[in-house]
């Protein structure tokens, strides 16, 4: 006999109140890493050995300008997200748990905040 | 997210010393440790990324780090964590549908993945290199 409700049932969402969406958000990151990466990879060994103003030209050109913030965006909400799942496994006193779960926040922003802003600055000139 | 402040001594379940150590559990344990390497490592690229934004003179600064022996040691380690993580990644997706669980399969898929992060990352990095003409 389950003493979950009716309620509980149809909306699936657990003790931690999310459902799926967490285990889900990393699949679709994961997925869209995948070609992204490959790309990612190849755009950089591409410049290996280029000088600042060839290397500019490249990653500002806007097709690459375009892949470098998508790759940007999946792999840090990715990471994020993997983050998290480590420090809910290992971290087990409340209040640094919270501690690093809002430096992990942090830490995602900063990093993806200050990748999309170096790749517009070099691809809308400074 | 229950309080664990409140543990008392209670019986502890077995944990990993307690297991001779299998090819599949090492890969899930370096899965997750190739995960939070480059989550550190991240910030490498995105380091990179604003010094080539910010000019010439941080960029060729940044440049001359990572192509010193030390750089490289870590740039290749973060190529191979990255590829292992990707691969490791796939054998998950797999998983999700259901498919894959066989147990000859899966140490099959461990030890695939294992041998193409090795020999895919060499290729990058000979690819790499013979574009800089260093073959």
């Amino acid at each position: 006999m389950s003493l979950r409700t009716p309620m509980s049932k149809v909306r699936g969402l657990g003790s931690a109140k999310s459902g799926a969406e967490h285990f889900w958000r990393q699949r679709v990151t994961a997925i869209a890493n995948i070609p992204l990466m490959i790309l990612f990879v190849a755009v950089l060994v591409s410049n290996l050995g280029g000088n600042h103003a060839s290397v500019t030209a490249s990653i500002g050109s806007p097709m690459i300008a375009i892949l470098f913030l998508l790759i940007i965006c999946s792999a840090v909400y990715h990471m994020y997200l993997g983050m998290q799942v480590i420090i809910e496994d290992y971290v087990h006193g409340e209040g640094l748990k919270i501690v690093c779960i809002l430096g992990n926040i942090f830490f995602a922003v900063v990093i993806g905040l200050a990748g999309a802003f170096s790749i517009l600055k070099l691809s809308f000139g400074s | 997210m229950a309080d664990s402040n409140t543990r008392t001594q209670r019986p502890l379940s077995p944990h990993l010393q307690i297991y001779r150590p299998m090819l599949t559990m090492m890969m899930s344990i370096v899965h997750r440790a190739t995960g939070a390497a480059l989550y550190f490592g991240t910030l490498l690229v995105i380091w990179w990324l604003v010094a080539l934004a910010a000019g010439p003179d941080h960029f060729s600064y940044v440049q001359d780090i990572a192509g010193s022996w030390f750089g490289r040691l870590v740039l290749f380690g973060y190529t191979w964590a990255l590829v292992h993580h990707a691969l490791g990644g796939l054998r998950h997706l797999v998983w999700d549908t259901g498919r894959g669980f066989d147990l000859e399969l899966v140490e099959w898929m461990a030890r695939l993945n294992l041998a193409g992060s090795v020999v895919i990352t060499v290729v990058i990095w000979l690819i790499g290199y013979s574009a800089m003409g260093g073959l």
